[in-house]
């Protein structure tokens, strides 16, 4: 039992937990924080992209001494088949600006990092401790927590829960129900290192530039999911990720995907003669807006991928954790300021203040996509082929006209999905997107 | 390790991949058990080609077993197996199981 009373305990020492505990301590709450790896970052896995915008909110000169790995200044979008990739890219020289929007990080480093900026700021760290449970009192309301240490209760007015995806406390003490099959990506990633003058040259890059790329097609063997590549200073993350009840019907395992995406012709030349250090993986919280599930109760409130808190569509999700971590941990100050019970009323405040940020409209915006995606596999297979082929014939100069081509093309997409097909998918897609 | 060569389509081995992690083993303490079973379900046996660490395998009586070392805590089998309830899954203890370097 840890004698000493909280204002708040917070589960998890990822992005959202980090988010909550900073700034509920940065305001003069006595904060403690629970953690179950060896050190933060030890169990959690990302790209990772880092968003400026939701960390410059935090501590606004993050840039300072933050582990940052690559400023990004070109965006590559990628549609595959078997053989080639369909690309739009997006450089610009105006991302190398002096507070750059986006950039890679290696979550393990910039885990410990945001950690110390917590402990410094005044919270009580404890890791390798693992939340058993929620304490209740005789009206229902949470009290506090059990952990795995040795008569290792402890006692607060709210429980932040920023215990990730998988967030077992909050199953299990039904504050939620399992992840659905269907509404959960599993993502594997690898870490290759290379010297950073051979990523600049590969990349047409200087300095921290950095560039990204996101990639759909026949990569995912029909299932619904997408492939990355980012560029660190002196090493590469590759993976890729698919929903998970497509890998239970698909019979693929996600390491022999992870290796046909790493040997396709236009990943492997980037990959070549690189050192893997690390294979890892993880689940993506992919349902959006339909799946999050209750948000607070009587003396606690659930933060980042265990709120569900993931934009698939934009790859977005560690700026949802820092988001809705921040936003709980203002509450629970201005509710304790204001003197007010942390009762499932007062705590209301939280979803009120959610629905005003981007990450609630943008989630309710794409509520529709995750449905649209897992039904309509043409996205994943037959659509990057026609694209693809579509392509071939265009540049391909073999002494046919050029509006036999055309036709040609026409008849490839008339052919291979009809022209209800089309429309029907077009509409979908559009009424998804809106 | 044994029991986890599986192979993926290119013949990727899962155990060649796991070589460079960091594991703190809590030597007979799994925190994954699966559950005696005669016939195991459509669900419980896709395990043997879902999980990313390649933990599960069937032995000679066609049962799905289970080793947890490789394990990377990614709740995959549990998701699955949700409905069926054929396997336990826990967190390791604080401090055990997968040390991701880079993550």
């Amino acid at each position: 039992m840890i004698e000493e009373r909280f204002d708040a305990i917070v589960v998890g020492a990822g992005p959202s937990g980090n988010a909550a505990a900073y700034t509920m301590a940065k305001e003069g709450l006595k904060v403690l924080q629970l953690e179950r790896g060896e050190y933060p970052g030890s169990k959690n896995v990302q790209g990772a992209i880092l968003y400026a915008n939701a960390l410059e909110k935090l501590i606004p000169d993050f840039r300072e001494d933050a582990p940052l790995e690559r400023h990004i200044i070109e965006q590559r979008l990628w549609t595959m088949d078997d053989t080639s990739y369909v690309g739009m890219h997006y450089r610009s020289e105006d991302f190398n600006e002096e507070r750059p929007n986006r950039y890679t990080i290696i979550r393990a480093q910039f885990d410990k990092w945001f950690s110390r900026k917590v402990r410094d700021a005044g919270v009580v760290l404890l890791c390798e401790t693992t939340v058993k449970e929620l304490l209740r009192d005789t009206h229902g309301k949470v009290i506090g927590v059990k952990t795995d240490r040795d008569g290792g209760t402890a006692l607060a007015d709210v429980v932040i829960l920023g215990e990730g995806v998988n967030g077992l406390v909050g199953q299990r003490s039904g504050l939620r129900s399992e992840l659905k099959p269907d509404s959960v990506a599993l993502a594997v990633k690898e870490m290759h290192f290379l010297p950073r003058e051979v990523i600049e040259s590969r990349f047409n890059l200087k300095g921290n530039e950095g560039v990204v790329i996101e990639a759909m097609g026949t990569i995912t063997a029909g299932m619904t999911g997408t492939g990355f590549l980012y560029t660190n200073q002196e090493s590469i993350s590759v993976g890729i990720g698919c929903i998970v009840s497509d890998f239970a019907e698909n019979g693929t395992t996600p390491y022999g995907l992870l290796e046909a995406f790493k040997n396709h012709p236009s990943i492997k030349p980037l990959l070549a003669n690189s050192e893997c250090k690390e294979y890892a993986a993880h689940l993506i919280p992919e349902g959006g807006y339909k799946s999050i599930p209750e948000l607070f109760g009587d003396g606690w409130i659930v933060v980042g991928d265990a709120g569900q808190f993931v934009n698939a569509v934009h790859r977005e999700g560690s700026n949802l954790a820092m988001t809705t971590g921040r936003i709980a941990g203002e509450t629970v100050v201005w509710l304790k300021r204001r003197r007010e019970e942390l009762s499932k009323a007062n705590l209301a405040e939280y979803k009120r203040r959610l629905d005003e940020t981007f990450v609630m409209k943008d989630l309710k915006k794409y509520r529709k996509i995750p449905e649209f995606l897992h039904s309509n596999k043409h996205v994943f297979g037959l659509y990057p082929r026609l694209v693809s082929a579509a392509a071939q014939t265009w540049f391909r100069v073999d002494g046919a006209d050029k509006l036999t081509k055309e036709k040609e093309i026409l008849r490839s997409f008339r052919k291979g999905r009809s022209l209800p097909g089309l429309i029907g998918d077009a509409f979908k897609l559009a009424r998804s997107w809106r | 390790m044994t029991g986890m060569v599986e192979t993926g389509v290119l013949g990727a081995k899962v155990e060649e991949k796991l070589f460079q992690n960091r594991y703190l083993v809590d030597a007979g303490r799994p925190h994954i058990k699966v559950r005696p079973h005669d016939t195991p379900s459509k669900a419980l046996r896709s395990l043997t080609y879902t999980c990313p660490a390649g933990c599960y395998s069937l032995n000679d009586k066609g049962q799905v077993e289970i080793t947890v070392d490789g394990c990377f805590e990614c709740g995959t089998c549990r998701v699955l197996t949700a409905k069926t309830g054929e396997i336990e899954w826990e967190y390791p203890r604080g401090g055990y199981g997968v040390l991701f370097k880079f993550g």
